[in-house]
């Protein structure tokens, strides 16, 4: 019974922001409403028993991604009118991708309906009393190793690829050499002397 | 808790739902009056360092101070900027204070006394106090105003960093306690140090993650030296600075609840919880949650007296401790800690 209390009002949030996340005016509420999508998706993947999967979500999603989206957006100089002003031109290419998603929803809905195509032999369920931390883990480390491991080669081209495009040398730049300075004693620095009266000193 | 509502007569549904209800209330209500104890408390020890008397006047040893501080926030008008987004404006130390709470279904008080004991416990922590960052950031936007922004700004930066590095400790400890459940990680303490010390932290391969774990902590909570979300002499009180009232007292409350939060964590991740410090059958006598309150303290007079005596960070500075030490060094003893356990236990 509260399972499916809790179902509805996860999937009945998810779609509701959602769509608010469309309809929102200002970009930052829009974000907001993703997150709370995301949230929610999240509670979902609770209620089928995927707690990693919510965990991993909520972390990677509303932790780290969603933080960096808002961020963005924050600092956009908005002008509401500007926004609006754009409806009619850009509605034939909108109504363009909205024909194509829509004709893929249709096609992916017909092929399941016939029985889908069997691609490769999957991993059946598991059915254990391991968390499911243990059996995706035991998944990915063997049979999915490789995959796995392009998977963080692709990341790391991307990382990379991401600091050679922003990188930048400039000159002139006077930087903190932390180690040279924890290194100094007073020694080094500071000299204590007597001079006679009227023979000033050398620095 | 869920069985004696049980034998009281009541429908197992329903008996579930009042425990946890009641769960939850003996957690936060206990956590409020902590939290204004501990404001208390740091004042005091800040005062104490500083050759000063702290609060003294209202009540016994100025007991009462945090008290009437809430009772005059309380009494206090809200103002609402004009130009602010009033939403999210007001929304902001909701979050702060509700995320605040939220972490501490998931902590251990004693064996099997934690109100949600899931087995991803870990995970849910981490994933709860990268929300916390939303109360700032939205603050700081919200407010329409320079310095809370930047504040926001500095803060989000600030935080995921450390998110980063705290991630890899705690998958240290995971490795050791080959369990994302909190409880199961106290119990794995229990003599790891040469069989008598029930700490991680006295193991040498995870006592420099306890150490990081610490100062990350206090990052991740921006006290001092970290506190460059709320740098007085730059950004006045920072995303704070708009707000009067109840909604600041939030953010408030939120912020010490967040500390005691993470002084919590040290203590059960690297110190043994609730377990007491020495396997010693004697010491097992003492209730294991005067021991957890115990290290608890320790902590939090630990931040305080490091917001005492260390000087603010600059920014970059902070920003190199991060990305530039704390990442490279944890991301490293990940692989030392994975060798160890590779060549000791699993062989």
């Amino acid at each position: 019974m509260i399972q499916l209390i809790a179902f509805y009002l996860f999937a009945t949030i998810v779609i509701a922001s959602a769509a608010m996340v469309i309809f929102a005016r200002n970009p930052v509420h829009s974000v907001m409403w993703l997150i709370l999508a995301f949230f929610n998706a999240a509670g979902l993947m609770l209620l089928a028993g995927a707690e990693f999967i919510a965990m991993l979500l909520v972390i990677v999603y509303v932790g780290a991604v969603a933080v960096l989206f808002l961020f963005v957006v924050m600092m956009l100089d908005i002008d509401f009118a500007e926004l609006r002003a754009g409806f009619v031109r850009y509605l034939p290419l909108g109504a363009l991708v909205a024909i194509i998603l829509a004709a893929g929803l249709v096609f992916a809905v017909g092929a399941w309906s016939a029985g889908g195509v069997d691609l490769a032999a999957r991993a059946a369920p598991v059915v254990s009393d391991k968390s499911n931390i243990q059996q995706i883990g035991e998944l990915l480390y063997t049979k999915y190793i490789f995959l796995f491991e392009a998977a963080g080669i692709v990341l790391l081209v991307a990382m990379i690829g991401a600091i050679v495009l922003t990188h930048r040398q400039r000159g002139g730049v006077r930087t903190q050499n932390i180690s040279a300075q924890n290194r100094r004693r007073p020694e080094d620095a500071t000299r204590l002397v007597d001079p006679g009266v009227g023979q000033g000193m050398k620095l | 808790m869920t069985e004696t509502f049980i034998s009281w007569g009541m429908d197992p549904n329903w008996a579930w739902g009042v425990a946890t209800i009641c769960g939850i209330l003996l957690i936060a209500l206990p956590l409020m009056l902590a939290v204004a104890m501990i404001i208390y408390a740091d004042r005091k020890i800040w005062a104490a360092i500083a050759l000063r008397r702290g609060p003294n006047v209202v009540g016994p040893f100025g007991l009462l101070q945090s008290f009437a501080d809430g009772l005059k926030v309380f009494l206090q008008e809200t103002i609402i900027p004009t130009s602010a987004n009033r939403g999210l404006f007001l929304i902001a130390p909701i979050i702060t204070f509700t995320v605040a709470l939220l972490a501490w279904a998931v902590i251990p008080f004693n064996s099997g006394a934690v109100l949600a004991d899931i087995n991803v416990g870990l995970l849910y922590i981490l994933a709860i106090s990268s929300l916390g960052v939303y109360g700032v950031i939205l603050s700081g936007w919200a407010s329409n105003s320079k310095y809370p922004f930047f504040s926001a700004m500095r803060a989000s930066a600030q935080m995921i960093s450390y998110e980063v590095s705290i991630g890899f400790i705690l998958i240290g400890v995971v490795l050791f306690a080959d369990s994302f459940n909190m409880n199961e990680i106290v119990k794995a303490q229990q003599g790891h140090g040469l069989g008598i010390v029930n700490a991680f932290g006295f193991n040498l391969l995870l006592f420099p993650l306890a150490v990081m774990f610490l100062i990350s902590a206090l990052a991740e909570t921006a006290r001092a030296p970290f506190d460059l979300t709320e740098a007085e002499s730059e950004l006045v009180a920072g995303y704070q600075t708009e707000y009067s009232s109840m909604s600041f007292a939030l953010f408030w409350l939120g912020e010490y609840a967040n500390v005691l939060l993470m002084c919590t964590l040290n203590a059960v991740l690297f110190w043994g919880g609730w377990l007491p410090p020495i396997d010693w059958a004697p010491l097992y006598a003492v209730p294991g949650i005067i021991w957890l309150f115990a290290k608890i303290l320790f902590f939090f007079f630990v931040f305080s007296w490091v917001k005492a005596t260390v000087p603010r960070y600059r920014y970059d500075q902070l920003m190199r401790l991060g990305w530039k030490v704390f990442l490279p060094i944890s991301l490293l003893w990940i692989f030392l800690i994975s060798g160890y356990l590779m060549l000791t236990r699993y062989s």
